[in-house]
């Protein structure tokens, strides 16, 4: 379960489950929470399974030309989207530690996410 | 109960939109109101005005058509999701200078802004194909 006990509450959860190249699931689904930030939704972001790859530091835009998702995820806090938060046990299966990652996302337990889904009366998931 | 359907995958590779018509089917048959579908990602191409599938098996893109007509279903389709995928009506071809246009009314082309209205306006928003 999570260390803090501030709740992993909030009206809507966006959560990203695909890596940022090869597919454009990550970006149609950080459109949608971009969206729903400038509307005024209270917006969490969570990165989970491939997703948790989007986080990685220094990524440009890849070998098909597509835009990357690293300067979309800069704009994040431009949209008042603070609440990141990572899969604790996709880091490990990926082999990633917490300094390796762009934006400082909270990692969660599973437990953790059981509880932010409950919490939030909307989940949107990519 | 009102729900909306959030459709993002595409018609005959994926499961995802047979289970969506049929989900949408007995909703309404069991009096709940059905605000709209909203496709996106590849579920856009369930607007395809020229899909053609053999006779024998079920016409999706006249599914939701009936399903407009007979209980007044909106049918979202993502604008930017569907330009990238060649998917247009004759405003949006005529501003791209494209010859042929692929998607008509009911559909109609919307931003995002619009599935974020319905997940706010309606008690229930079924994702298929994610």
């Amino acid at each position: 379960m999570s260390d803090q006990h501030e709740p992993l509450a909030g009206d809507l959860l966006v959560i990203l489950r695909h890596a940022p190249h090869g597919s454009s699931w990550l970006r149609e689904g950080l459109d949608v929470a971009l969206v729903a930030a400038a509307f005024g939704t209270d917006v969490s972001l969570l990165f989970m399974g491939e997703g948790v790859t989007a986080l990685v530091e220094g990524q440009a835009s890849g070998a098909l030309g597509q835009k990357g998702t690293a300067p979309t995820l800069e704009m994040l806090e431009m949209y008042d989207i603070e609440t990141l938060w990572v899969e604790a046990e996709a880091l490990t299966r990926f082999g990633l530690t917490a300094d390796e990652l762009m934006l400082a996302p909270r990692a969660l337990e599973a437990g953790a996410i059981a509880e932010a889904v409950q919490n939030h009366p909307r989940v949107l998931t990519f | 109960m009102r729900y909306a359907i959030l459709l993002m995958g595409s018609p005959y590779s994926d499961q995802a939109s047979h289970s969506a018509l049929r989900f949408a089917r007995a909703l309404l048959a069991r009096g709940h109101r059905l605000e709209a579908v909203f496709f996106y990602h590849d579920g856009v191409y369930n607007a395809a005005r020229l899909s053609a599938p053999p006779q024998d098996e079920p016409h999706l893109t006249d599914g939701w058509v009936e399903l407009h007509e007979a209980h007044g279903v909106a049918m979202q389709v993502c604008i930017a999701a569907a330009l990238r995928r060649g998917l247009m009506d004759e405003r949006e071809a005529a501003r791209h200078g494209k010859t042929g246009h692929s998607v008509e009314a009911p559909f109609e082309l919307t931003g995002v802004g619009q599935l974020v209205d319905l997940s706010q306006r309606c008690d229930r928003l079924v994702t298929f194909g994610a």
